[in-house]
């Protein structure tokens, strides 16, 4: 990213999201179900250099923190813990439009081992948005209790996101963790996240749409997420997408794509 | 790009595209969740092996008593009353330490004032005022809210309290509001501006607001001390003292339970007046029991919660106790301010079972309720009766000294308990609802409550002779 | 349709028992919160738990522990395994 552009996106954090970051800070997203760990990994991370608040116009809460690992730094903003940000709460909305207009460096999207299933619903709704995340597997040591295990490998395979396992409350896997956000910030690691194959039903809706949706976001979104967006009648999703893309209703192409 | 030279189609034209293909396509939204969930499973089913487990795992167990019909609402009253005594038996020793050395320390500082030659006035309002507020707040405050966040954030920890919630939604459905609101009712045992902001939880607007405006009845740790105090030194003292504690326990886990019933009560008056509507739904997660991190509660409630509540009630109180000095030491003739006050007070409060004094220290605690307590105090000793208190027999003595009836202690604790929130809790009921009139409600509602209660009470005894 | 006769509402569901879903009558927010938890047609769940008063019930959805009210529940037809 050049410095006009990291400039850009600073004004756009702080702006839209009340996030204030340092230049040359690696921003990451953290997500995550309710009850996953995720504070706990967050609190692990970031210790006490925490800021706590509320999104802009919003009552929800805002928590962001900093750290430093091999000389990079990090900021990390804790998105609320949702099941899905298909946004139909308002916090939904929130985790969406930050992942989706806030453009962090990287998602860090944290699973619960103990019910992986439902949890990956939620990984690839982030994974249809941006290819810029990791997920962590988190509550390992939940999961051997019960008798679970996971090959972390083939998850790794199949999603094509590195894949770290931890247990934040012991601490394991934390330090991998903070490795693999860093291959990210050096741009040592560039995921390649499965894509959500649909039914013939829905893949059908889809293509009636994309061409003209490709046409009208151009690069700056995924234009199949756009389109399921869309079929969906996500009424606040327009609305975001107008507000921070500066595209209106009528106007035919977007004005960052004319320039 | 080739893009520019074809017609284009804006936002709007593919918004009523979108709209044609999901009106002929109605399930459309429903088939894109149910598509992503396929996926997760086929994604899951390769990567996770499990070992047959065991059934009736640890969780079930414990679920199996703790959501029992028999033991779940005896276990829920019975946690809850070993939480306040441990927290009152525990907070007596260290509140009498810490009293005995801040009021030496009074002393000390007196003694260089004098040295110093310091106007009296000066004296009067730093030492008397400022010194003694604070040094009754942090002896007062820090113990019992030392011992009771850490237990309580240890129930958080644990999982128990989403299964409280399972327990009580029936009556929380009962009066048209959200289980969930039972959730805010724990947050604001500790404070209740915390409980205010955590009704976000809720999802449904209607039941949200309920929450707000009855999150005050459930007593926050500003009051818990006032309400533990006289209940050990009147209630508790009028048995043996190997009782004093289990009585002041009982008293007060039972003032606690009142609170709840009140928040029922005014909860479906809400819901059946200025708040109609069909109770909506409730969606909750019971996520399994989780072995508690001990060095993390011991950081998040000692740090965050009670190191928080003591700085804004150090705040609070530092300021009224100079502001009380000053109004207990400037006379209008014969008698000073605080006396006029609660002079002109005397009457209405007397109706309700209090004295004048109380009525006027509830008011002057409006920024913080923690600081009720000493201001009364500071009123009762500076009408003439300067006495050095230390332990609580001395306290119960000056409270009877200022003719304290039962029905004084009584009406005392449950002014406190139902009485309006403080503006803390005030200020974020009016952000999180963003309405004047809302906030205003939350003030008005528990005000109105407070008094009727305390009348019925103080007329009812007065009739029946029982004072 | 021939599943009709065997459909029944999950609140009539013992505990114990399970069951598949087949179909949601809910509208709004309700409706989604349920899909997005996984309650989705072809979903298996299993009646866990009922509350010391008989309400809401617990149900075991995708290993997850889900408490829903009888009302809702009412409105979520499944297939008795």
């Amino acid at each position: 990213m050049n410095h006009s552009a990291t400039k850009e996106h600073h004004k756009l954090l702080s702006e839209h999201f009340g996030i204030t970051a340092i230049p040359g800070q690696f921003t990451v997203a953290l997500a995550g179900n309710p009850n996953v760990g995720k504070s706990t990994v967050f609190n692990a991370l970031t210790g006490l250099h925490q800021h706590t608040g509320n999104w802009p116009g919003k009552t929800v809460d805002n928590a962001q923190g900093s750290f430093t690992y091999l000389d990079r730094s990090f900021l990390m903003v804790d998105l609320p813990g949702t099941y899905s940000i298909l946004a139909h709460t308002i916090e939904e909305q929130v985790a969406r439009d930050f992942i989706c207009f806030g453009k962090p460096d990287v998602t860090l999207v944290v699973l619960d081992a103990t019910c992986l299933e439902r949890n990956l619903n939620l990984a690839l709704q982030v994974m249809e948005i941006t290819p810029k995340i990791i997920v962590c597997v988190n509550l390992m040591d939940e999961a051997e209790k019960k008798n679970i295990k996971i090959d972390l490998s083939a998850l790794q395979k199949d999603l094509g996101v590195p894949v770290v396992a931890t247990a934040a409350r012991s601490g394991m896997g934390l330090d991998t963790l903070r490795q693999k956000l860093h291959e990210m910030s050096i741009g040592l690691c560039t995921p390649t996240p499965r894509q959500i194959s649909y039914s013939s039903e829905v893949e059908n809706a889809i293509q009636q749409l994309l061409p003209n949706v490709s046409r009208l976001i151009g690069s700056n979104l995924n234009p199949r997420w756009v389109t399921l967006r869309l079929l969906d009648g996500d009424q606040a999703f327009i609305k975001s997408i107008s507000q921070y893309l500066n595209l209106d209703l009528h106007s035919t192409r977007l004005q960052e794509v004319a320039v | 790009m080739s893009a520019v030279i074809k017609p284009m189609t804006t936002l709007e034209e593919i918004c009523t595209e979108a709209e044609k293909i999901r009106l002929s396509n109605p399930d459309l939204g429903d088939k894109i969740v149910s598509d992503i969930y396929q996926n997760a499973e086929m994604i899951a089913g390769p990567a996770v092996i499990k070992n047959s487990t065991d059934s009736r795992s640890w969780d079930h167990k414990l679920d199996d008593i703790l959501t029992s019909r028999r033991l779940g609402y005896p276990i829920m009253f019975a946690l809850l009353s070993i939480i306040f005594w441990i927290t009152i038996a525990g907070a007596n020793v260290p509140s009498q330490m810490i009293a005995d050395t801040l009021f030496a320390f009074q002393d000390q500082l007196l003694i260089w004032f004098e040295l110093a030659g310091a106007p009296s006035w000066l004296t009067g309002i730093l030492v008397l005022g400022m010194f003694r507020g604070l040094a009754w707040v942090i002896a007062v405050m820090l113990p019992p809210m030392a011992i009771f966040f850490p237990l309580f954030t240890l129930l958080e920890d644990l999982g128990y309290l989403p299964r409280v919630a399972f327990n009580l939604d029936n009556m929380f459905r009962r009066c048209r509001a959200c289980g969930k609101q039972i959730l805010t009712m724990c947050m604001g045992f500790g404070c209740n501006a915390a409980g205010v902001v955590s009704c976000r939880i809720i999802d449904s607007p209607r039941e949200r607001l309920i929450a707000v405006l009855t999150n005050n009845f459930v007593p926050c740790n500003g009051r818990f001390p006032t309400l533990i105090a006289i209940a050990t030194i009147f209630m508790g003292g009028m048995v043996v003292s190997e009782l004093q504690t289990a009585v002041a326990s009982v008293v007060v886990t039972s003032l606690v339970v009142l609170g709840i019933f009140v928040t029922f009560a005014v909860s479906w008056a809400l819901s059946h007046t200025l708040l109609k509507g069909e109770a909506s739904s409730m969606v909750l997660e019971l996520p399994p029991y989780r072995k508690p991190q001990l060095g993390a509660i011991f950081y998040r409630s000692l740090i965050d919660r009670t190191i928080f509540v003591l700085k804004r009630a150090i705040i609070m109180a530092a300021p009224a106790g100079a502001i009380t000095w000053l109004l207990a030491n400037i006379y209008i003739g014969e008698i000073s301010i605080i006396g006029h006050l609660a002079a002109w007070l005397q009457p209405f409060a007397y109706a309700i079972g209090l004295d004048g004094f109380i009525l006027l220290t509830f008011i002057l605690g409006l920024p913080a309720n923690e600081i009720v307590m000493p201001i009364l105090l500071m009123c009762y000793l500076s009408t003439g009766q300067m006495m050095e208190y230390g332990t609580l027999e001395e306290l119960r003595d000056i409270l009877i000294n200022n003719n304290w009836t039962w029905l004084t202690a009584v009406c005392t604790m449950l002014f406190c308990l139902l009485h309006w929130p403080c503006t803390t809790a005030l200020l974020s009921a009016y952000k999180e609802t963003g309405s004047k009139k809302w906030t205003f409600l939350t003030f008005l509602i528990p005000t109105v409550i407070a008094f009727i209660v305390c009348f019925i009470v103080a007329q009812s005894a007065r009739l029946l002779n029982l004072v | 349709m021939n599943t009709a006769i065997t459909t029944i509402p999950l609140s009539t569901l013992g505990i114990g028992s399970a069951c598949q879903i087949v179909s949601l009558n809910l509208q709004g927010l309700l409706r989604r919160r349920i899909l997005d938890l996984g309650m989705v047609p072809g979903t298996p769940v299993q009646c866990i738990r009922k509350s010391p008063a008989g309400d809401p019930v617990a149900y075991m959805v995708r290993d997850t522990l889900i408490a829903l009210r009888s009302e809702d529940a009412s409105q979520i037809y499944v297939n008795p395994m």
